[in-house]
């Protein structure tokens, strides 16, 4: 098990542009699941792909396990990688993608046999080991890609959108899955994913990344409930956090805390919410309209209510914010700032 | 609906067997004369004791077969044509297999370098083997020229590449290697970026160096594409003679006759048409297989 760091580390790929990463500073803790989430072409997967050994660096160093390994190539770096597609070799069985890195690596060749068979039966494919890659469905690939992944155990291991390629209800399984996976082998892991419910359920610490740039980096509840900046407010939630400049300040908050203002007996703020259209959803209902009167007239928010009350589109409601869940963002810099008292009429 | 009634109505006109016979009539046409007609004037002359400039033709049974394979000079053939085009072939694969892996990476003046790769192809064979005939002249050869003045060779004893039965034979094989890589490095470099770039990426993570992915993971997965490149250029090269005709017309000594050459030496220069057509109908099995190899091939492809 490793360490994994990053020191100023930047990636360039067409002089003159702008950086597809930028500087970027992490360290992540022995045994943690660290999730890279952002938006594609965040540089999310440059980034692990640099780590990886795939991409050279422009600038800057990666460590693993306190060792600089930018002149090393990729086998040197005791890592094992899941790639989005997989990449399972498709005129290999399963037996011999798995025993693939054992092969490359040298290991006895005694070992072969018991070590697939352990790593196929940590993830239950032992009667899969004959098959070829074509004959196995996308959640059967997945489980062949990590134990190809596991079966020599590395010191890091890196994963870049495996469940992009299941069907949504595959997707929770195969999540639930890794996350036990990762508990019981206890490797440091770095996860990359654009989807947001991901990296929230699974990541012990989310680096939020837009532009090649670290927005946040922080535990999911930090990332969701303190959001860095305005990118971070928004890209964390569905639907995204409401924004609403007021003086130098915006000011954001959560649909979720964007209620009945009469259910609210706390310091808030108050505004006349003209609902147009509701999302009935089964265990909620999704607001969206536009604020009536005052400074904000016409600005668009959405609310997400439990049931229990009817809402009629085309209705105003008074609806309100407690202070304490309104986020303070700089104007110009868009990042944080201290709370602080406005007026809002 | 009203304006989409006609419509259905010529796609049925389309579908009309009058029209689908004219479509195909062409090809049917071509290949019924051009290949067809050829082929069965073969048969029939092999059977037969025609010859240029006699009137009579009679039926003579498997004379000619008896005959041509009691000849050395077809044994030679025979041999050469098997040496001609194993030899050519283990070259051109391994030459375009090197090519291929040379010019996927992008760099400076690829494009150049594939345009000037890809010339010999495009030249027509006569010319360049014309032009090759200079090169290894046996006065005017800038080869010996050059190895002369690398004293390699002295001036009064140098090598003659197309008078010498085994210089004479690498020198054919060598030019017919010229004018194939490049069809065969296309075809490979097709079926090198076939390969999903993360799939040698992955090799490079679970371990393997350059050797090890290459034996184990890119060749395997090239091998369908290298094996139409191979049968293809088993076809080009077994049934050639333009080379072979150009450089050395199977000199010296029939050191380089191979049967394409010596059935238009037998049937056409040497007037004896039956003689000719006999010889030439012995490719027919080995294009036959290879044939039925390619279609083999085509169709697991598809299933793969």
């Amino acid at each position: 098990m490793a360490v994994v760091e990053t020191r100023n580390l930047t990636k360039v790929f067409k002089q003159g542009e702008l950086g597809a990463v930028n500087n970027v500073n992490l360290k992540t803790r022995e045994g943690e699941f660290l999730v890279f989430l952002g938006p594609s072409g965040s540089g999310k997967t440059t980034l692990l792909r640099m780590i990886a050994g795939l991409e050279m660096p422009t600038a800057g160093e990666i460590l693993i396990g306190d060792q600089v390994v930018n002149h090393l190539a990729p086998r040197e770096r005791r890592i094992a990688m899941v790639f989005q597609s997989y990449a399972l070799y498709p005129h290999l069985s399963v037996y011999k993608n798995i025993a693939f890195p054992l092969k490359a690596q040298k290991v006895k060749k005694e070992l072969h046999k018991e070590k697939v068979e352990w790593a196929a039966s940590l993830l239950g494919i032992s009667s899969l080991l004959h098959r070829k890659p074509r004959e196995l469905s996308g959640g059967e690939r997945q489980r062949v890609a990590l134990a190809r992944a596991i079966v020599r155990e590395p010191s890091v291991f890196l994963l870049d959108e495996p469940l992009s390629n299941l069907d949504a209800k595959l997707r929770l399984s195969a999540r639930e899955e890794l996350e036990r996976f990762h508990r019981r082998i206890g490797t440091t892991t770095i996860y990359v994913t654009h989807d947001q419910v991901e990296a929230m359920a699974m990541g012990d610490r989310i680096v939020v990344l837009n532009k090649g740039v670290v927005h946040h980096f922080g535990t999911p509840k930090e990332v969701y409930d303190e959001p860095a900046d305005t990118f971070v407010a928004t890209f964390l939630g569905s639907p995204p956090m409401n924004l609403i400049e007021n003086g130098d300040v915006i000011v954001g908050f959560r649909p979720e805390h964007f209620r009945l203002s009469e259910t609210l007996d706390e310091a808030k703020v108050t505004f006349k919410f003209h609902v147009e259209n509701v999302e009935y959803l089964g265990a909620e209902y999704i607001l969206s309209g536009s604020l009536l009167g005052g400074r904000f007239e016409g600005k668009e928010v959405i609310a997400r209510l439990l049931l229990g009350h009817a809402y009629e589109p085309g209705t105003t409601y008074e609806f309100a914010v407690p202070e304490r869940h309104l986020k303070f963002f700089d104007r110009s810099t868009e990042k944080r700032v201290e709370a602080r008292a406005l007026t809002w009429q | 609906m009203a304006i989409g009634a006609p419509k259905i109505k010529s796609i049925g006109a389309a579908q009309s067997p009058l029209l689908g016979a004219a479509m195909f009539g062409p090809a049917v046409l071509y290949i019924v004369l051009v290949i067809g007609a050829p082929f069965v004037l073969a048969v029939f002359y092999a059977f037969s004791d025609a010859r240029i400039g006699s009137s009579g033709l009679h039926f003579v049974g498997l004379e000619n077969f008896r005959s041509i394979l009691q000849s050395p000079s077809f044994r030679t053939a025979l041999k050469n044509s098997i040496v001609f085009t194993v030899c050519a072939q283990a070259i051109v694969v391994v030459c375009s297999g090197t090519l291929s892996i040379a010019l996927e990476k992008p760099f400076r003046g690829r494009g150049l370098v594939r345009f000037l790769i890809l010339l010999p192809w495009v030249a027509p064979v006569s010319l360049g083997s014309i032009g090759w005939k200079w090169i290894l002249d046996s006065i005017y050869s800038v080869i010996t020229w050059v190895l002369v003045w690398l004293h390699f060779f002295k001036p009064y004893n140098t090598p003659m590449w197309l008078g010498e039965p085994h210089l004479a034979m690498a020198s054919v094989i060598l030019v017919h290697c010229w004018r194939l890589i490049p069809f065969s490095t296309v075809v490979m470099l097709a079926g090198r970026t076939a390969i999903p770039k993360e799939i040698p990426e992955a090799a490079a993570i679970d371990g393997a160096g350059f050797w090890r992915t290459l034996f184990q993971i890119n060749l395997p997965m090239m091998l369908p594409i290298i094996n139409v490149a191979v049968l293809f250029g088993t076809i080009f090269t077994f049934t050639d003679m333009t080379v072979v005709y150009i450089l050395t017309a199977g000199g010296p000594f029939d050191s380089t006759q191979t049967l394409p050459s010596l059935a238009f030496a037998t049937g056409i220069q040497g007037s004896d048409l039956a003689a000719g057509a006999a010889i030439s109908l012995f490719l027919v099995p080995v294009l036959v297989l290879i044939a039925y190899l390619m279609l083999r091939m085509a169709h697991r492809a598809e299933v793969v």
